[in-house]
């Protein structure tokens, strides 16, 4: 059974006008069903409005289904007493760093989720430091999260979350306020995790070029899972993509340009190596 | 007519232990009508710089002219110089009030002191010009999606008829659809208005589609000043500094050690398609 399951899962809520009074009932989640294995990469694609955040917020027990059921670890996230182990065991990084840092000390702000927990003094230290050696900010330990830059104040979080041992991972468009070295440094802490720690990891983007390592894309439309498939079966479907208000890495839309344009090219390159190999097997024979 | 900053410093908290340069012997010409991406890493002197521009914060040495005079004379009328150089803020979606988009929009121009009438005209003007339709004019601006809002907000500024339009990372957050929208909107409004356009990005793709001319800040000094290409010729310098080059570039690189005859400063995939295609005869 997957780490994280649901099962016909429904979520909506009531608009409500100025002074209070229903409108109308918008359904975010739509008959959603995930199963997602223990030390999965899963990227979830779609745009503003289509359901991706409302989806995972059920993981983490911060909303509950309307209709269906979501399952971490096996257990129900309806059941009030499972709500404090199933956010141990699924934690959950958002889009703003600043709204996640506490602590006046990086080491002070991530031994604060297993202080919680009330996990004895010396394994919280113990924690603290796997946990930032895991994300490459241990030399930064005794720094103010002021000082950090928006990558590194962003790792920070993720140790955060990982000092409470998690199995699983959610971060919901980590890398939005980053600029191009932040959003590497995490992306990359993120993979090492998964691969390194076999954390199962969930991660929602607006940025195509994050998901070309994940084991599988799932693309949501209208609270609904529109398409769903390794990266490259997803990246093979360009136009399909953008009517879905979404994009592929660059390196596939130029391929897929050029392959409109009469070059012999495969569907679904997703990196510059293998652009750079189908070329050159495309010069050498029409040569 | 032009911002011009001369030898512009500022230094945070430059009275205590804890002094800042945040600009160092900055200098730079604005022209009228280009279209300018910033860019530069967290913390790199971006934001400061862009809020000296409409007067927000005072060089702690150094000075600014807009159209020919200082910004910070006695006798210089901010006020006006606010409603010239409009800035949009991160996130500006956050700043929206109003019952409906449309009294939202209203509010900067009826502050300036015009009659309802001009104000309500400047309000429609904007809201077309980001392309927002009629139909929404009389919803809740909360009741619009992400992009949607986004370009309520920067109408707002729009309205109050700016000379200078800045907008600090437009896009952040927002699907790519949405980002190409707003891009878009933004490139055809200056292309009709003349309007200067200055973008704060990290999307080193996104400036190298759309702008004239890039400058590069790093620990508050201008490192690059210059047009797309050349700038994205030091690609390896800007990794040095927490920024990169669009993809297209390193993908032409790539081509060229791999032995196919490609100029690899193509910066936009339109130039790259071009290149490569030339490359293999096929044009």
């Amino acid at each position: 059974m997957g780490i994280i399951r649901t099962s016909k899962l429904i979520y909506e809520y009531i608009r409500r006008d100025e002074e209070g009074n229903p409108e109308g009932i918008t359904r975010a989640v739509n008959d959603v069903d995930l199963d997602i294995k223990p030390g999965e990469f899963v990227a979830i694609l779609g745009h503003n409005g289509s359901g991706k955040s409302t989806l995972a917020k059920h993981i983490n027990a911060i909303l509950h289904p309307t209709e269906g059921t979501v399952w971490v670890d096996g257990m129900d996230t309806t059941d009030e007493e499972n709500v404090w182990d199933i956010r141990q065991r699924a934690g959950m990084v958002f889009q703003n760093p600043d709204n996640q840092i506490i602590g006046q000390v990086v080491e002070e702000d991530v031994g604060f989720g297993p202080e919680n927990m009330g996990v004895p003094t010396k394994e919280i230290w113990e924690r603290v430091e796997e946990s930032l050696k895991a994300v490459g900010m241990y030399e930064y330990r005794k720094y103010s999260p002021n000082k950090l830059s928006g990558g590194q104040k962003q790792r920070v979080s993720i140790a955060g979350v990982l000092a409470m041992h998690p199995k699983c991972i959610i971060l919901d468009e980590p890398t939005a306020m980053l600029d191009p070295n932040g959003r590497k440094e995490v992306i990359r802490a993120v993979r090492a995790l998964n691969q390194v720690e076999g954390v199962t990891v969930l991660l929602i983007t607006h940025y195509m070029e994050e998901v070309i390592h994940a084991d599988r894309v799932i693309v949501m439309d209208q609270g609904r899972i529109e398409l769903q498939g390794t990266p490259r079966e997803v990246f093979s479907q360009v136009d399909r993509l953008k009517s879905l208000r979404l994009d592929v890495p660059q390196v596939t839309l130029l391929a897929y340009e050029l392959k409109k344009a009469g070059v012999a090219l495969p569907d679904g390159i997703l990196t510059t190596q293998e652009l750079v190999k189908a070329l050159g097997d495309f010069a050498y024979a029409s040569h | 007519m032009a911002i011009i900053l001369d030898h512009v410093n500022h230094i945070y908290g430059g009275d205590t232990e804890m002094a800042v340069a945040a600009l160092k012997d900055v200098c730079l010409t604005i022209p009228d009508g280009q279209f300018i991406g910033l860019i530069g890493h967290t913390g790199s002197g971006k934001s400061t710089l862009v809020q000296h521009l409409n007067g927000l914060l005072k060089p702690t040495g150094g000075a600014i002219y807009y159209n020919g005079r200082d910004i910070h004379d006695e006798d210089y009328n901010k006020k006006e110089l606010r409603s010239k150089v409009g800035l949009v803020f991160q996130y500006p979606e956050h700043q929206l009030f109003e019952a409906d988009v449309f009294s939202d929009v209203c509010f900067g121009p009826k502050n300036l002191g015009l009659t309802k009438k001009e104000a309500e005209l400047r309000a429609y003007q904007a809201l077309r010009q980001v392309g927002i339709e009629k139909e929404y004019f009389y919803q809740s601006p909360f009741d619009l999606s992400g992009g949607q809002k986004r370009r309520v907000a920067i109408a707002g500024v729009l309205a109050m008829q700016p000379e200078v339009l800045v907008l600090d990372e437009p896009t952040a957050g927002l699907d790519p659809k949405g980002r190409d929208e707003i891009l878009d909107q933004v490139a055809k409004l200056k292309e009709e208005t003349g309007i200067t356009v200055i973008l704060v990005s990290h999307s080193m793709e996104d400036v190298a589609k759309y702008v004239d001319r890039i400058i590069v800040m790093n620990h508050g000094s201008v490192m690059f000043d210059d047009v797309p290409r050349e700038v994205f010729c030091h690609y390896r310098e800007l990794e040095q500094v927490g920024l990169a080059a669009p993809q297209v570039t390193y993908i032409m690189h790539e081509l060229r050690n791999a032995g196919l005859n490609v100029d690899p400063e193509a910066t936009t995939l339109e130039e790259a398609k071009a290149e490569i295609l030339k490359a293999l005869g096929k044009r």
